[in-house]
């Protein structure tokens, strides 16, 4: 018998990798967490390296960098980062939908853009020929209507062709930003600059410029959250996403959840983009939105899908980039300092999803045998 | 005119030739890796990084470095940036199972950033008015072409006017597509991309295969970039002026269905077709902005009939995003 | 001379976690230049014991001889090694690639020369039989096709002894003649051979001995030439074994499910249900005993409105508006909008029935969600309705809201039925619902289609215990390779009776059984 035991004991790899059942929620966040503290500990002996500086003076810098310091700024800048996080949040939010359905939807960019698009058009065109609250209904109507249909395009081919979305909607993007390009040529008469519109800009409240930003996405939070949890469209999804088999054991169509629930990912990019042009910049360029819709895909997966989790990872991602911008700006290093930091911060986040999943045993503490 | 238009549609797609066969290969191990716009940021900041060093070791005298060091030295650095970033995104999506598109995602900003940070201190050494950073010296030696090039008219123009770069990223593409389609190694890596676990079964290392292939690929890619800078910069780098190539390379794979060989030609027409707007008469500059959309409209119509036609040949690896685990069948 | 064995088993034991043996103490010898049937009803060990020859699973005691060697067969490589080559009832091929590139990945012989492997390809085919071209691409392939390459790819690799997995469950008659003589071939060559199969008239016709396995353990072996089909039959189906099942007698019995000549082709183009006609009464319940595979799942589907058939109709008599619907090319929810309150348990449980991620109280909402004008989800009634049948059918779980795939198999069926009776159907379709279940359990699920039973309902009972069905059911439907081979009365038929049927196919399947 011993050759066999040799044997088995020989193909039984030093290091065993087992998919774990489950592993308790509060025990999930500590190992995120401790990921998220190791990144960003990781990027402090960074900077110390790079920079010189004590280690908790770094800190100190991000935080004064972007709550500023008691006194006068720091309202403002509160706001700016409150501003900042909520775009993105709303953006995250926009794509969630689309993910826990199992579509990549990649195309945020564009679909806010085409969003912002819409409200631009209609603040140049309609700015003084409506009446304030028809105008801004306009916009509002016009920009959702423009991101659902930027979101609808990818998503019929999906249903109809189970086409690619990733690359469609990244595709996508990039047709729209020539389409803004073109824009600003016509409009900016060669400058490709629009310079910052007076009509159609949203309603300030509070006395706050961005303080209805805020709030709208705030809403959209709730709502969101109520739609995929509460409703029988969210449920849809929800099914959909998990298991296909099942969606069509109890009837439900998946072509139509699949470009409904595109439609709906689209019309939030576009209120985002008449956030970033009607409730911010009162202007459009292609980098309007900057980026973001990348990031957002980030932020709702590290959010795990639930809007109120995207809250505070939303929060962190600004943060982190606002707070290493400033840390780099005052050590003399470039900005792009800080989606080196935000990457990172990501690495371990997606990384450490593997000590959730599996369990990592070795060859001498494993007693069970395997199925 | 038409010859300076093609050479001109070539140098403009060269750099996403490498950044599509670089994808292929990593694609045929079945991995969506979306970080090739940031490992070609890397490989094209590598070198420039390679190069300004070596340059100031000469004393910015051209007449001091030696031609071999001097190309060798940057393609060394900017190979081993793009690996690095390899490494990275295969470490966490092999090994650790991660999900493929948020890490390629992550990688993008990642390298995108990094690119921007050591151009951008770079820029701070050599204290330089506009914020570009030049490695001049360097890029002569890459693009020196064949002293009796200039004396054969069009001939000359159309096929020997290149630098060295342009050449290897046609031999590259043509030696991928022979080795996908001809060798064993070829055969085995398409095996894991399309079904690892058969792979597995048939003795096939898994796991190496797709570290290896994530990590030429990356090289590969990477080189893009270096070309980027290189020849069409003229040894230039100024932050994010790399735009948006990366991605134009990864639709690029779908154009050419998965095949280097038509990515060469593909992305001779990406580059025409980024570039048509140049050449079309009477063209106001907003319209030429509608016409830069070409491409892209392109790439979304490929992406349409291959998925209505459904063709098996034409389809993507068809484990492609998803992790392998062994246990779990 | 005496035949040399090629490959010996001495107690060979096999256990997966604490309570699943799979093998106990088994001993088989195969010998060269012959072919040695392996027999056994689904889940007799059949295909464990094999895998431990290829290298898929390692044996926990038990010694295993090649050519009067120990050998230790640790992975498919040493299998390999040993000349052992098995064809898996699923295939393991790549698709796009050609046969020629299939059987040679993986293989590391000298240079790559594609030209000069499927010349030695074409020389095994011709050697014995098979038809095949080597240059063609896996997917545009019948399966008969890909299992020629299967066979080839461990015959290239130089394997003289071969393991099939019930190679004949996905041929015609036609092809599975082909495969025969391609199998003698190979044993008259000096190959061993040893064949998985649970059907009779192939044993009988192809194999020179037939071991026979039963619940893990081994029966005994014969040689083919001195047995028959009732004995084999007996040593596969065991002794009748009594299991108290309580059951009723039918009251009130009408027609409620009609299925008139239904077929039905899958996406590989293999007709998969052949002119199926029965009736499923209201107030009994009807068994459906065959071979795994050979039916039952597209037959319970086209029913629930999941297959498209191409020929036949299935009619649904309405208890209460007496109508007549046809239920032929409507979806589910057609099919529901009509007033059939049609309720299923699929086999696939986790991957259909039910979603692996949700809690228990949103997956019970997966056929009522829909109730209501409302936008939104009323979870009130689901949950009250999940903490009902945790109560009364006794499900292990911390709470209503535990995602279902932490449950344990058993309670996972629970659920799964629980719902799907609640809903007070007239039509109860349930595929394998004791399928891994602990004996309590199962007797729960017994109980509780005799309930509906009682209650009027027409219940369609797919399972794979013949004791079970013989004690449970009213009626019995066998069903071989996609036709009816035959319906027994549930009370007077015997295990041997069934277990004939199920090993028919329908080219001989027996009329004369027929009630």
């Amino acid at each position: 018998m011993s050759k066999a035991e040799v044997a088995k004991h020989h193909r039984e790899p030093l290091i065993h990798i087992v998919k774990r059942d489950d592993m308790v929620w509060w025990r999930a966040w500590l190992i995120r967490v401790a990921a998220i503290a190791i990144a960003i500990l990781l990027i402090g002996v960074i900077s110390v390296l790079l920079t010189g500086k004590d280690f908790f003076s770094i800190f100190e810098t991000m935080f004064r960098g972007v709550f500023g310091r008691p006194g006068k700024s720091s309202s403002r800048m509160l706001w700016y980062f409150l501003q900042k996080t909520a775009v993105l949040l709303g953006l995250s939010l926009a794509v969630t939908p689309a993910f826990k359905m199992k579509f990549w939807n990649c195309g945020a960019e564009g679909q806010a853009l085409m969003g912002g698009l819409a409200s631009m058009i209609c603040m140049i065109e309609l700015g003084d020929k409506l009446p304030y609250p028809a105008l801004i209904l306009v916009i509002l109507v016009s920009s959702i209507v423009a991101g659902a249909l930027w979101g609808l395009v990818p998503a019929i081919f999906k249903a109809q062709y189970n086409t690619n979305e990733t690359l469609f909607t990244l595709m996508m993007n990039y047709i729209a930003t020539q389409i803004i390009k073109y824009y600003l040529y016509i409009e900016g008469g060669g400058t490709n600059k629009i310079n910052p519109v007076k009509e159609g800009n949203l309603p300030q409240i509070f006395g706050q410029e961005y303080a209805l930003n805020v709030i709208i996405v705030l809403v959209l939070v709730l709502a969101m959250y109520i739609y995929l949890n509460y409703s029988k469209q969210g449920y849809e999804i929800n099914v959909v996403g998990e298991s296909q088999n099942t969606a069509r054991y109890i009837g439900i169509n998946v072509k139509k959840v699949i470009i409904r629930t595109m439609i709906i990912s689209g019309a939030v990019c576009g209120i985002m983009g008449m956030i970033l042009v009607a409730g911010t910049d009162h202007s459009i360029d292609t980098n309007t939105v900057g980026g973001q819709g990348f990031t957002a895909i980030m932020v709702s997966w590290l959010g795990q899908f639930n809007p109120f989790i995207m809250i505070f990872m939303s929060a962190l991602v600004v943060f982190l980039n606002t707070g290493y911008a400033k840390v780099a700006d005052s050590c003399g290093l470039d900005s792009a300092f800080s989606d080196i930091a935000v990457g990172l911060v990501i690495f371990f986040v997606v990384g450490c999803e593997f000590f959730i999943r599996y369990s990592v045993r070795f060859r001498h503490s494993r007693k069970e045998a395997q199925v | 005119m038409i010859i300076q238009m093609i050479t001109r549609a070539i140098l403009i797609g060269v750099p996403m030739l490498y950044g599509a066969v670089g994808e292929i290969v990593t694609e045929k191990s079945g991995h969506l890796n979306l970080g090739i716009p940031g490992i070609m940021y890397v490989g094209a900041i590598g070198g420039v990084s390679g190069a300004f060093l070596y340059e100031r070791a000469c004393g910015n005298v051209i007449e001091n470095m030696n031609p071999f060091l001097a190309v060798f030295i940057p393609l060394l650095c900017s190979i081993i940036g793009s690996v690095i970033m390899g490494l990275i995104y295969s470490f966490l999506t092999v090994t650790l199972r991660a999900n493929q598109n948020v890490t390629g995602l992550a990688l993008t900003t990642f390298g995108i950033g990094l690119g921007n940070f050591f151009g951008a201190s770079l820029i701070k050494i050599v204290d330089s008015e506009v914020p570009t950073v030049a490695v001049n010296d360097t890029s002569d030696i890459f693009c020196s072409t064949l002293p009796f090039a200039d004396n054969l008219g069009w001939f000359g123009e159309l096929f020997l006017s290149y630098d060295f770069l342009t050449y290897l990223s046609v031999i590259i593409a043509v030696i991928t597509s022979y080795v996908l389609s001809q060798t064993r190694v070829g055969l085995n890596l398409r095996a894991v991309g399309e079904s690892p676990a058969t792979a597995d079964a048939a003795g096939i290392n898994v796991t190496k295969y797709k570290y290896l292939a994530t990590c030429i690929g990356s090289a590969i890619a990477g080189l893009g970039g270096l070309q980027y800078v290189m020849s069409y910069a003229d040894g230039g780098w100024s932050n994010d002026a790399f735009g948006d190539r990366g991605w134009m390379a990864i639709a690029l794979v779908i154009f050419a269905l998965w095949k280097p060989h038509m990515a060469i030609a593909g992305a001779f027409l990406f580059g025409a077709l980024c570039n048509a707007n140049n050449y079309i008469n009477g063209l106001g500059t907003e319209t030429q902005e509608l016409f830069k959309m070409l491409p892209y409209i392109v790439t979304v119509i490929v992406l349409v009939i291959t998925s209505m036609r459904k063709k098996r040949e034409h389809q993507p690896p068809a484990h492609l995003g998803l992790a392998y685990f062994r246990e779990e069948r | 001379m005496a035949k040399q064995a090629a490959i010996e088993l001495k107690n060979i034991t096999k256990t997966f976690g604490a309570k699943v043996i799979a093998n106990k103490n088994v001993n088989l010898t195969a010998y060269r230049g012959e072919i040695l049937s392996i027999l056994g009803e689904n889940g007799s060990g059949k295909t464990t014991l094999m895998n431990m020859i290829a290298g898929i699973y390692f044996p926990d005691e038990g010694q295993i001889f090649i050519d009067g060697q120990e050998a230790v067969i640790a992975s498919p490589k040493d299998a390999f090694a040993y000349k052992i080559g098995m064809i898996h009832q699923h295939f393991k091929l790549v698709d796009v690639f050609t046969a020629a590139e299939n059987i040679v990945l993986g293989i590391k012989d000298g240079p790559y020369d594609l030209k000069e492997s499927t010349a030695k390809i074409r020389e095994i085919c011709d050697k014995y039989g098979f038809e095949l071209d080597p240059e063609k691409k896996i997917y545009t392939m019948s399966v008969s096709e890909k299992q020629t390459v299967e066979i080839i790819k461990v015959l290239y690799r130089g394997a003289d002894i071969l393991i099939l997995d019930e190679p004949t469950a996905v041929l015609t008659p036609q092809e599975t003649a082909k495969l025969f003589d391609v199998l003698r071939r190979m044993r008259d060559d000096g190959k061993c051979i040893i064949i998985i199969t649970h059907k009779l008239h192939e044993v009988l016709s192809l194999s020179d001995r037939v071991s026979v396995l039963l619940k893990g353990e081994y029966v005994g072996t014969v040689n083919t030439s001195e047995t028959n089909e009732s004995q084999l039959t007996e040593m596969m189906v065991g002794k009748k074994i009594t299991l108290d099942i309580e059951r009723t007698e039918p009251e009130n019995v009408t027609p409620r499910i009609v299925v008139e000549n239904i077929s039905c082709i899958n996406r590989e183009g293999a007709k998969v249900l052949d002119n199926i006609s029965f009736t499923a009464n209201a107030g009994e319940i009807l068994g459906i005993a065959g071979i795994a595979g050979s039916g039952q799942r597209e037959l319970l589907e086209s029913i629930a409105g999941l297959q498209k058939l191409s020929e036949g109709n299935i009619f649904y008599h309405n208890p209460k508006t007496e109508c007549i619907d046809n239920l032929k090319d409507k979806t589910p929810i057609e099919i529901r909008n009509l007033g059939v309150r049609l309720s299923f348990v699929p086999e696939d449980r986790l991957g259909m029935g039910l979603v692996a991620n949700m809690d228990i109280t949103d997956n019970m909402m997966l056929r009522s969600y829909r109730k209501g004008k409302s936008l939104f989800l009323e979870r009130k009634a689901p949950k009250d309705l999940a903490q009902k049948i945790i109560e009364e059918l006794e499900v292990v779980t911390p709470g209503v809201s535990t995602p279902v795939r932490r449950l344990s198999g058993g309670n996972v069926q629970k659920i799964l039925v629980g719902r799907e009776i609640a809903s007070s159907p007239t039509v109860l379709m349930a595929a394998y619902p004791v399928r891994g279940l602990d004996i309590n359990s199962s007797y729960l699920i017994y109980n509780l289609l005799n309930e509906q039973k009682k209650r009027g309902v027409a219940v369609i009972f797919v399972g794979e215990d013949l004791d079970v069905l013989l004690e449970l059911c009213d009626r019995i439907m066998v069903i071989g390779s996609g036709s009816i081979t035959g319906i027994v009365d549930g009370r007077t038929a015997t295990k041997e009776q069934v277990g004939l049927l199920m090993t028919k196919t329908s080219d001989e399947s027996v009329g004369d059984i027929n009630e």
